[in-house]
């Protein structure tokens, strides 16, 4: 157990509890507004505050954590089941045509970076949580496809590969049963770094206006809100900035914890 | 290298085909076309049919497509429909603000980076280097729009050193780059975090090789060592770092333009999306996408050149 696994997992499961909870108990209803309590300090009795409209910063930042944790986790979801399969097949079938399509096909959607994918999206269908989805998840898909090949392509020279062949496996079969479980612990490391970056691009999504769409709770656009109030009330800008930074951090320290201890070779380099 | 250059031109010229193709249609799928969107849903068929006809959109989608792409290699990107004025002026006007601004964060990046990573390696194990990895790690985490309010609450609001947005032009030179540095700033520290951190482990790939040992052993001090070679060899993997690093410092400067109210291309992007003028967005975009994959080129060019061994690849 080392101690960036010990820090990082300790974040991510707090914001995981916050988010969680927000589902049965937050300490005010956001949907009330409460002008005459608006912009007010931390507080007794609003520990973090209160925003503009004197909603309750505490409870939205619960309730931004669900938005945050749903949208990074989805389109991760979209990267690792179209990616994996992708860099799957490029392995299995390492230099032919197919191969080579899958690769040129990566290096284009590499071409478009994340934010232009989702004006692209916003652009045709409008903004939306969704949207922003899929726009982070389809930048996810070269990610893992890349991954999952230059993992893969190693392996199949291994010798239990071979015997695989020898009995007559198919590469599909192959490719699900000796190859994918060999490489499960790398996508679960750079499944949770590209986690902590859906985490970044949805806040900043929502924070130009292409994200989560009110009334839903978004960290990214309680800090556009924050944008104007920045020097009368700065905890409006700093309470979110430092959530974000936080859970970012706490998934960062995660999957480096976790890439040490799955992999001791680069625990030894490290120390 | 004649052969492995034109080898990459040649997937450099599929690849914005390919790319022109995918925005085009993207923006193809956008149910009602601008003509019905300029008139409202009142219009007569009549007029419909006048300015479909005027902006060429009666015509099949293989021949539009030939025309947009044919346009802008001419320096045509076709008009505005709610500027009224060609989109290459509007992008002129713009592109005078980010592409300076990413310029301005490219170099800061890589002025913070060098130093922090090749200190931090050569120091390995040090408090020095621990810092550097702790602020990298801060960094890495930190979302840049934020570091740019907060950059602004303490440089121009409370200490007064900067103005808090806006972009004078550049008639004068000076007045325009301190107006850029503190979105410079914002955009260049989270990248000068990663780019640090691949500098260190770069190094301390290098310094493990045989070829820095034979070089102490002829006598070279560890400073010399450090410096003659290993430096020279860990920049390779860096180069690549810094060429991506481009393409997401002109996407984010699309962000940081928003915190600083700049007059760039985001502004520009973004006033076109909500006034559906798809026309702009669908050109800057085109060109955004075209300076990623031609600056991803130019790294592989760059790449080849300095490692011989990557030329036969091609």
């Amino acid at each position: 157990m080392n101690k960036s696994f010990v820090i990082g997992a300790g974040l991510s499961v707090v914001f995981l509890l916050l988010a969680l909870l927000s589902f049965v108990w937050t300490p005010y209803d956001i949907e009330t507004l409460d002008i005459p309590n608006k912009l007010q300090g931390l507080s007794g009795s609003h520990l973090l505050g209160t925003d503009h409209f004197g909603r309750d910063i505490l409870s939205m930042i619960m309730m931004g954590a669900r938005t945050s944790i749903a949208v990074a986790l989805l389109a991760v979801g979209i990267g690792l089941l179209l990616g994996v399969p992708l860099g799957l097949i490029a392995a299995a079938k390492h230099g032919s045509f197919l191969d080579e399509l899958i690769m040129r096909g990566n290096d284009l959607v590499f071409a478009f970076p994340s934010l232009v994918i989702a004006i692209l999206i916003t652009a045709v269908f409008g903004a939306s949580a969704i949207n922003a989805i899929i726009a982070i998840g389809i930048f996810n898909i070269p990610v893992f496809a890349r991954l999952t090949r230059a993992a893969a392509l190693p392996l199949w020279e291994r010798d239990f590969v071979l015997a695989a062949r020898v009995c007559g496996k198919p590469p599909a079969r192959i490719s699900i049963e000796h190859i994918l479980p060999n490489i499960t612990n790398l996508m679960i490391v750079q499944g949770t770094i590209q986690f902590s970056l859906g985490i970044l691009a949805e806040a900043a999504l929502s924070y130009i206006g292409l994200g989560a769409q009110p009334p839903t709770a978004s960290w990214g656009r309680m800090l556009a809100d924050a944008q104007t109030l920045v020097s009368i009330a700065p905890h409006t800008a700093l309470v979110p900035g430092f959530t974000i930074l936080l859970m970012v951090l706490g998934l960062n320290l995660l999957g480096d914890g976790l890439r040490d201890w799955i992999d001791p070779k680069l625990r030894l380099i490290r120390t | 290298m004649i052969r492995y250059t034109f080898g990459r031109l040649s997937s450099l010229v599929i690849s914005l085909i390919v790319a022109s193709m995918v925005i085009f249609l993207v923006i193809e799928v956008i149910p009602g076309d601008p003509a019905s969107f300029m008139l409202g849903i009142n219009a007569r068929e009549d007029t419909l049919a006048a300015l479909r006809a005027e902006m060429g959109l009666d015509q099949p989608l293989v021949i539009r497509y030939f025309n947009w792409v044919l346009g802008m290699l001419q320096g045509d990107f076709g008009n505005s429909w709610t500027y009224k004025t060609p989109v290459a002026e509007l992008i002129n006007d713009r592109i005078w603000v980010s592409l300076p601004l990413a310029v301005y964060a490219l170099l800061l990046s890589t002025l913070i980076a060098f130093p922090a990573g090749i200190y931090a390696a050569s120091r390995r194990g040090s408090a020095g280097d621990v810092t550097i990895i702790g602020a990298t790690q801060l960094g890495v985490a930190l979302p840049n729009f934020w570091f740019a309010m907060i950059l602004v609450l303490i440089f121009a609001i409370k200490l007064r050193w900067f103005s808090a947005g806006g972009f004078p032009g550049w008639d004068d030179p000076l007045l325009a780059i301190k107006s850029l540095t503190l979105p410079a700033i914002a955009l260049a520290l989270p990248q000068a975090a990663i780019l640090a951190r691949v500098m260190r482990s770069s190094l301390l790939d290098m310094l493990g090789e045989d070829f820095i040992r034979t070089a102490r052993a002829k006598g070279l001090t560890r400073r010399q060592a450090l410096w003659r070679h290993a430096v020279r060899n860990a920049l390779i993997p860096v180069l690549t770092i810094i060429g991506l690093q481009f393409s997401f410092l002109l996407a984010g400067g699309i962000i940081i333009e928003q915190v600083f109210f700049l007059p760039g291309l985001g502004r520009l992007i973004f006033q076109s999306i909500s006034a559906r003028d798809l026309i702009v967005v669908e050109s800057v975009v085109m060109l955004l996408v075209f300076t990623v994959i031609v600056v991803n080129f130019a790294v592989d060019l760059a790449y080849a050149a300095v490692d011989p061994r990557l030329r036969s690849r091609a």
